[in-house]
């Protein structure tokens, strides 16, 4: 595995966890992102996801920098999954650690919202009538899109 | 030559992933302005251009060689 990795195939959440964790670790907090059956009343049958796969395990490692800037003494390992997911399957996993607990909390949230923001993954969904792929409405940016 | 680089609503939009133009150079901003000729409903005003895999300005220089990349929102997560 890579510690910052766009997959094809299921996530095995443990090797990110084993990952991250080391003697002066006191907290590791693991996010998984999975995939839901009802959105604003809209039955989804299973979502496809795809990358710039260069550029999204590129764009995860700075986020990684970003984090360890802003959390000094963390290890951080994400994964994101592509291809057809179905109901509950995991899209994606952000294990964090830290040597106190508040940190690995912070980061790992930090690290999906800009998951969210910056990284080129596009994810479709299929609906028993249809299929759309998501994505915020948004103007280009003057400055280009924000880095921390 | 200047690679091109499609992926989702644009990749079925064109219905081609990647495409070379025969340019020595041009801006991010005129890259847009031939994707939305090109392929009516391209939505330029939401896509940002990437070159060489880092988001670029539309005042950006392209040059040949350069590999880019028409990045449509992004909804990963």
């Amino acid at each position: 595995m890579k510690q910052y990795e766009i997959v094809e195939t299921p996530i095995d959440v443990q090797k990110y966890m084993d990952y991250v964790l080391h003697p002066s670790a006191g907290a590791v907090t693991v996010f998984t992102g999975n995939v839901r059956e009802w959105t604003h009343g809209v039955k989804t049958l299973y979502l496809s996801y795809e990358a710039y796969v260069p550029m999204a395990e590129k764009k995860m490692a700075e986020i990684g920098a970003e984090m360890e800037a802003k959390w000094p003494g963390i290890r951080v390992a994400i994964a994101h999954r592509i291809g057809e997911l179905q109901i509950s399957d995991i899209a994606v996993v952000i294990a964090v650690s830290s040597p106190h607990r508040k940190a690995a909390y912070e980061a790992n949230e930090y690290a999906i919202d800009r998951i969210k923001e910056v990284v080129p993954i596009w994810k479709k969904e299929i609906w028993e009538d249809g299929e759309e792929w998501i994505g915020a409405q948004k103007k280009y940016p003057a400055k280009g899109v924000e880095r921390i | 030559m200047i690679k091109v680089n499609y992926f989702a609503r644009l990749r079925e939009l064109t219905g081609k992933g990647e495409e070379t133009l025969d340019r020595d150079s041009m801006t991010v901003a005129e890259l847009l302005d031939w994707a939305e000729e090109s392929y009516p409903g391209f939505g330029a005003d939401n896509v940002q251009v990437a070159v060489n895999e880092e988001y670029a300005l539309k005042d950006d220089v392209i040059e040949s060689g350069d590999v880019c990349a028409f990045i449509p929102p992004v909804s990963g997560g």
